[in-house]
């Protein structure tokens, strides 16, 4: 299938689903407009207020925050991930002794730390962070870890015969190999950042998107929640566009990169 | 450490010989306490310059073999010598060509071949350098940037080649390198390997099921048994002038007279081998 074909199917569904949306909500098909408007809004009202938020100051404050939070969580949560992933998956009885720890604080649902890091680090940036944190260092330090541990034991043996000590192993064999472990996962771990910081907010702050779409839905401005919800779609594709360009650049040696890339 | 042994007493013999496996046996532990012995004592030796060949059928231990000169394998009992030294861990003196894609797929095909040097202390440019004639020389003009997954199986093979020659080992160790390629890419790596051995001619081991390959290539062809407690059973010396073309040599008659006598020896051990994997498999 061409590429133009694609966007224009891809447009089309956009356009159906406003178009079933503003009819539900402007006639009385479903029942009285005024009610549905209450609870759904309209196509064209969310745009509207999208339009008028983007062209104030507030909204671009409160993006520019959830977005630090997000860079901050993704930045300490994968370099924790890394660092942590290469130590166990080098020290194996370090692993199995920790092993159920890590599987246990890995299971548990990270909303429910979110007061508790309220508590900790206060309502500003520092508690998103560290809601984030918590995800991404997770999905960095298994996929290392398994990046580490999968190194094929047939190119291991080579590196060794071609004289490679161990320090020389980890910069020209482990590391790739995780490394490529890991942006194997970028796009899991840039998603959940965000996510990290969006629930934060919503859970308790004075400022960010998850903070203006729990204001909103605080005092039933349906309009304004999804306003909130489009412009953090939008900023969550740009952003997973911006981690494929990336991917791209730096996984130029793995097969099948290219092919995968171009059918994102 | 070659020199110390030329200078040694008995140097005539001694300088000749570069690796010299002492009724080497390899064995494994086995889960329940027991132990599996893959190899039964062996002994061969490998002179300067002598390019022999293990051939056997599948299974029985050749790589083993293989590997415990390259330091891979520990042996159960006996020792390796390699230029009259017991050799205690891996073998610095050997390049080792494996059979399975080997190269790492993270680095191009030029920094895969000068990695080896790097790693010794080259300086970069010189280990590129010394890389790009050796591509060259592997007939891999033109694919210095490629990725592994971008060359084909005997162009991979030929970056391999060229990434074990690049360190200038004394001692090739060779596991089946062709194994994977299709019939007419392994005549014509069988010819561009035998065309870069006669520059310098290092002792090589070559390990292969192919006895074909292992004639048209080698000066000994040494036969083992099949497993379990493979041993040794013929060492075949292949006078065929060179420089040889694998193509052209395998229509000689006297490469059919040692086909033939060869073959025989190692026919049973096939049968036997066979006829154990059916056992195992059912």
């Amino acid at each position: 299938m061409n590429r133009a074909r694609l966007l224009s199917l891809q447009v089309l569904v956009a356009v159906l689903g406003l178009a079933v949306w503003h009819v539900l909500t402007t006639t009385p098909l479903l029942g009285d407009p005024r009610k549905m408007q209450f609870f759904f809004s309209t196509p064209f009202d969310v745009l509207a207020r999208c339009a008028r938020d983007l062209e104030g100051s507030e909204i671009w404050r409160h993006l520019a925050i959830t977005l630090t939070e997000t860079g901050l969580a993704f930045v300490i949560g994968a370099g924790g991930g890394i660092l942590i992933g290469f130590w166990f998956a080098r020290q194996e009885l370090l692993a199995a002794v920790f092993a159920p720890y890590v599987k246990a604080i890995n299971a548990l649902p990270r909303v429910v730390l979110a007061p508790i890091f309220a508590l900790w680090f206060g309502l500003g940036i520092w508690s998103k962070v560290a809601l984030g944190v918590t995800l991404v260092f997770f999905i960095v330090f298994f996929n290392v870890y398994q990046g580490v541990k999968e190194v094929s034991p047939v190119i291991l043996s080579n590196a060794r015969m071609l004289g490679m000590n161990e320090r020389q192993l980890m910069r020209h064999v482990y590391w790739p190999s995780a490394l490529s472990w890991m942006f194997s996962s970028l796009h899991t771990s840039v998603g959940f950042a965000l996510v990290g910081a969006v629930v934060g907010e919503y859970l308790g702050a004075s400022a960010g998107l998850g903070y203006t779409i729990q204001q909103a839905e605080g005092v039933f401005d349906v309009t304004g929640v999804f306003s909130g919800m489009l412009i953090l779609a939008v900023v969550v594709v740009l952003v997973d566009n911006l981690v494929t360009l990336l991917e791209r650049r730096l996984l130029v040696w793995r097969p099948g990169q290219a092919t995968e890339t171009a059918r994102r | 450490m070659q020199e110390t042994v030329i200078r040694s007493a008995d140097a005539d013999a001694a300088s000749r010989v570069v690796v010299h496996l002492n009724n080497v046996a390899i064995a494994y532990r086995l889960k329940d306490g027991g132990s599996y012995e893959a190899v039964a004592p062996a002994t061969l030796s490998i002179s300067e310059g002598e390019f022999v060949s293990i051939v056997g059928p599948t299974g029985c231990g050749k790589s083993t073999l293989l590997n415990a000169a390259a330091g891979l394998t520990t042996p159960s009992s006996g020792r390796v010598e390699i230029f009259g030294r017991r050799l205690d861990g891996l073998n610095g003196a050997a390049g080792y060509l494996f059979q399975e894609d080997a190269l790492m797929p993270w680095k191009t095909a030029i920094d895969n071949v000068a990695i080896g040097l790097e790693v010794a202390g080259a300086p970069r440019r010189q280990a590129l350098s010394t890389a790009r004639a050796l591509l060259d020389r592997v007939g891999l003009r033109g694919f210095a940037d490629r990725y592994p997954h971008q060359l084909s199986g005997g162009q991979r093979k030929r970056v391999g080649l060229a990434q074990v020659l690049a360190r200038q080992p004394k001692i090739l160790l060779m596991d089946e390198p062709f194994g994977p390629l299709d019939a007419q890419t392994r005549i014509l790596m069988g010819d561009l390997l035998l065309n870069l051995w006669q520059q310098d001619r290092k002792a090589l081991l070559f390990v292969t099921h192919d006895l074909e390959e292992a004639i048209a290539l080698s000066d000994r062809v040494v036969v083992m048994s099949s497993g379990p407690s493979s041993r040794l059973i013929g060492d075949f010396r292949i006078d065929l002038p060179r420089p040889r073309h694998i193509a052209d040599i395998r229509v000689e008659p006297s490469f059919h007279a040692l086909h033939r006598e060869i073959w025989n020896t190692l026919k049973t051990e096939v049968q036997k081998a066979y006829e154990l994997g059916e056992g195992k498999d059912l």
